[in-house]
């Protein structure tokens, strides 16, 4: 790819050609140039669509059928989602079919770059552009999904009509989508096994000789693995080649960042700082604390003591909050000082953990405060640990108690448990805080902790300020700085198109 | 037969006695090979070794047949275990950049152990095993060895009986031994039916349609249930409310019917627990296994050949065709066939090894003499079957070798 300031030219022609098919497995990179703005507007933009693909799989159940309502009001938003059909019509407002495709190719690519360097990137890029695969493949009309086969190339064999009535009855008794008739009318193929695991694992398909038998209508999981096999094995090729990109000044600071980005708030940057007083803890932790917090909260008071990942999980959301680097160790050394810890064990061991959270110590990273995500999916807690995700990593029972303690109605703990039981952790957290705000309707999207608290404040009409502040995290132009900054209004959320296309550099300084 | 009585104290003692004169070396080299395939094979894979006092190594690897000789007659290991194939020697492998000592291929494992089955069985419990409840091993075998022929397509398979209490399975297919992660572990998914902890009461659910896979099972479950279940576990002697309705039926082959026809009666129309009966033999009878065994490509099981430290049996391959005779008793112990060592030779024995020795002149006479040494105890007839094993394995590997020297237009 070739970069330059100015706009690109494209004959329609060619682009109608390109960009005819609704879906392809991006095996062909875009061979065009666009301007440094396009590269960085397509490349965020496409990864909000799949941080929000992420969220939804951590919500909903998959390609259920809210999960698709939610996914596809997102793309729309972003400009991602494009109706099947070839329809190059101009619209009211916005892109063409055409240019949402091409923007789709292109963002690919771009990301490709920014999530093939690690093991874990390529991991979590792969699932979600599996994801979001499968939602598309899905929406194709039947017709379109046998031309994307034939397109790509999966010649899987069909088995004759001889085969079939050989093999009909136990064709018929593995798979919910053939009965007596259907294996006459449809096409049956026969897939090696191993390009067939998830039907294979589930036991949802006939197996003989190391062939799987799978009816036309089942082959979207085939497919879906060959997309998945493809990009991984792209993705590795990509590695190898990133040195001569990393080579451009222009590309490798936002590459960089890319990888990075927790797209939404990240409360890194602490806004109203000293504005909490720690007297106001105990009563926060009551109103405005998410569960998870305010369970911490409480074990440290009890116990005058918290283990590391309590400390780091609860220390963060402190600082996301507002906390000073001064009032956190002022608020740790009392509590410690309150059981087995003298002040002098205090500054020796446990101060520089607290100065490292603010980013004073070591390799001087300022940790950012941990997301729903991360407080549901790693580090889970074992005996004596007090941090996770009490939906999470609670007992149903236990959970239960803990809510009626804390005057959660009973027909809300019912709604909470039933939301835990389908593994909705964080619409389990969302049903809390409606419970204990007295709302009908959350009106966010809860995967942030400190994201509860400023809602929560928000709802109990307090803190002007923190209001002034708070942004939507789906506004496309909003791009966070991972870096800490004294003054938080230099690098504030509200952007505007110009300075970011002008000043790339400076503007990615703290990255 | 007698086991000869076994002490794992004497283990210091014969060990050296077995490693030196009775280990089957240049089959076991033989097999880990693989007919020389596929470069550096043998070199690169690891081999871990427990040794006296609990010392365990790992990142074990030899370059030839006679490094591995040398090496294990040195230590004199108690427990072998095989791990995978590397993408550089293991015992080198910090040498290697971090990131890039990786398993890459290793064939596929299966692991059925006796004590996942104690909340079925009455007979014994934990480390325990008897007649009655080997059946569940037969069982199995059968179970999964159908499955993993018919279903997978695979066909090198090697079942060894752990020393103890289980079975091991080898898949050494070479599309076995590339299998990724992923794939090992939805074959196990897929070979899995008994399903839940402690807790759980109802470990086995059916729903139409029955997948074939089931069905091929229930066969094999069916044939064994009366006698194992109703007989030998004296499953129906336990329930103390149909004591009452079963005054009058002593045979538990006609209680178990009564018992299905009168449910059958009681469920009528109602769609719901329609397979209890199916339900019911498979949580007795189906085959447990260790996901986790069969997942991981660096996964390091139990050796062929090894020997048991706390029973004394050495890990031998089973003959599937003398499957129902099958005794894990009768399994030579590593003292009963030094025993046989000793033993003085018979007339015959002479005269057979006099017509062997003529014929191996060319062969080094330490060799020759380990190779007839086995053959005079017990372990003979596995590494017999050992060697069938090889031979079945090697006509592919021939096709192989060929391949390839026409694609380097070798002449």
């Amino acid at each position: 790819m070739q970069f330059s300031s100015r706009r690109k030219k494209f004959t329609t022609n060619s682009q109608a050609e390109l960009y005819g098919e609704p879906l392809q497995f991006y095996g062909q990179p875009p061979l065009e140039n666009i301007s440094l703005t396009e590269f960085e507007t397509f490349a965020v933009e496409r990864l909000k669509l799949l941080k929000t693909i992420e969220n939804l799989g951590v919500s909903y159940v998959k390609m259920s059928e809210s999960y698709t309502k939610k996914l596809g009001t997102e793309s729309k938003a972003l400009n991602f989602l494009y109706r099947p059909e070839a329809d190059d019509r101009k619209p009211q407002n916005g892109p063409t079919e055409q240019e949402k495709r091409r923007k789709d190719h292109i963002s690919h690519f771009i990301l490709r770059l920014a999530y093939c360097q690690t093991e874990d990137l390529r991991r979590w890029f792969i699932q979600q552009e599996v994801d979001l695969f499968r939602y598309r493949f899905n929406d194709l009309h039947p017709k379109q999904k046998l031309e994307f086969l034939h397109r790509n190339n999966l010649q899987y064999d069909r088995i004759t009509v001889e085969e079939k009535k050989a093999l009909n009855d136990k064709l018929v008794n593995s798979s919910y989508a053939l009965s007596g008739i259907t294996v006459v009318e449809q096409d049956v193929y026969k897939v090696p096994f191993q390009d067939a695991l998830d039907l294979v694992r589930t036991r949802k398909v006939y197996l003989k000789a190391g062939y799987v038998y799978i009816p036309h209508q089942d082959i979207v999981t085939i497919v879906i693995n060959d997309f998945r096999t493809r990009l991984s094995k792209a993705l590795a090729l990509t590695a190898r080649s990133l040195p001569a990109v990393h080579s451009d000044e222009r590309l490798q600071p936002l590459l960089n960042h890319l990888s990075h980005a927790y797209v939404g708030q990240d409360y890194s940057i602490q806004k109203n700082v000293g504005k909490i007083s720690l007297e106001q803890i105990d009563s926060l932790s009551g109103k405005s604390f998410p569960l998870c917090m305010r369970q911490i909260h409480q074990s440290l008071r009890e116990n005058h003591h918290l283990r590391h990942g309590g400390r780091m999980q609860y220390g963060l959301f402190l600082k996301g909050i507002g906390l000073s680097l001064e009032q956190a160790l002022q608020f740790w050394r009392s509590e410690f000082i309150k059981g087995k810890v003298d002040a002098d064990k205090f500054d020796k061991a446990y101060a520089y953990s607290v100065r490292h959270m603010f980013g004073k110590e070591g390799k001087r990273t300022d940790y950012t405060p941990y997301s729903c995500m991360k407080v549901i999916l790693s580090n889970a807690p074992s005996q004596g640990d007090h941090h996770g995700c009490p939906f999470r990593h609670s007992d149903p029972e236990l959970l239960k108690q803990k809510l009626q303690v804390y005057k959660v109605s009973p027909s809300g703990i019912s709604q909470i448990l039933e939301l835990v039981k389908g593994m909705h952790y964080q619409l389990a957290c969302q049903k809390y805080f409606e419970q204990t705000h007295n709302v009908e309707d959350a009106s966010f999207s809860l995967n942030h902790p400190n994201q509860y608290f400023i809602e929560s404040q928000k709802a109990l009409g307090g803190g002007k300020e923190i209001k002034r502040e708070t942004e939507a995290p789906q506004k496309p132009q909003e791009i966070p700085t991972g870096g800490p900054s004294a003054a938080p209004e230099a690098a504030a959320n509200t952007q505007d198109e110009a300075e970011m296309t002008e000043d790339l550099d400076s503007f990615f300084q703290d990255a | 037969m007698p086991s000869s009585d076994y002490d794992s104290a004497c283990l210091p003692d014969i060990l050296p006695l077995y490693y030196r004169r009775l280990f089957p070396f240049s089959q076991y080299y033989r097999w880990l090979n693989y007919g020389g395939v596929q470069k550096n094979y043998f070199q690169n894979r690891e081999f871990s070794f427990t040794l006296k006092d609990d010392i365990y190594v790992r990142y074990q690897s030899f370059t030839t047949q006679n490094e591995l000789e040398k090496e294990m007659q040195k230590m004199n290991p108690y427990k072998i275990d095989i791990g995978a194939i590397y993408s550089h020697r293991p015992n080198q492998h910090n040498t290697v950049k971090s990131g890039t000592f990786q398993a890459l291929e290793k064939e596929l494992v299966f692991d059925i152990d006796m004590t996942d089955y104690d909340d079925v069985r009455s007979c014994c419990s934990a480390a325990d095993i008897c007649p009655k409840c080997w059946t569940l091993m037969t069982i199995a075998i059968h179970i999964l060895d159908r499955a993993l022929r018919d279903d997978f397509g695979f066909q090198h398979l090697l079942w060894v009986y752990s020393g103890r209490r289980g079975v091991h399975c080898w898949v050494c297919d070479e599309a076995a031994r590339k299998l990724s992660v992923a794939a090992r572990s939805a074959v196990a998914e897929y070979l899995s039916l008994v399903k839940g902890s402690d807790e759980t009461v109802k470990k086995v659910v059916l729903t139409d349609p029955i997948h074939p896979f089931i069905r091929e099972s229930l066969v094999v479950v069916e044939r064994y249930f009366p006698r194992y279940a109703l007989q030998d576990q004296d499953l129906l002697h336990v329930r103390k409310e149909l004591q009452q309705e079963f005054q009058n039926e002593k045979k538990p082959e006609i209680r178990w019917k009564l018992l299905k026809d009168e449910a059958k009666r009681k469920q009528g129309t109602s769609k719901k627990n329609q397979h209890f009966e199916k339900e019911i033999m498979l949580q007795y009878c189906y085959p447990r296994l260790d996901v986790n065994v069969s997942k991981g490509v660096n996964h390091l099981l139990k050796s062929p050949f090894s020997v048991h430290p706390k029973t004394g049996r050495i890990s031998v391959p089973i003959d599937l065709k003398e499957l129902e005779t099958f005794d894990p008793f009768a399994v030579p112990t590593i003292s009963l066939i030094c025993e046989e060592l000793d033993r003085p030779r018979t007339v015959e024995e002479d005269e057979k090894s006099k017509e062997t020795k003529d014929k191996e002149n060319e062969k080094d006479t330490a060799e020759s003499r380990k190779i007839r040494d086995y053959k005079r105890t017990s372990l003979a007839k596995y590494v017999k079957y050992f060697d069938q094993f090889l031979d079945g394995m090697a006509r592919s590997w021939k096709g192989e070798l060929l391949k390839k020297s026409d694609l380097q237009k070798d002449f």
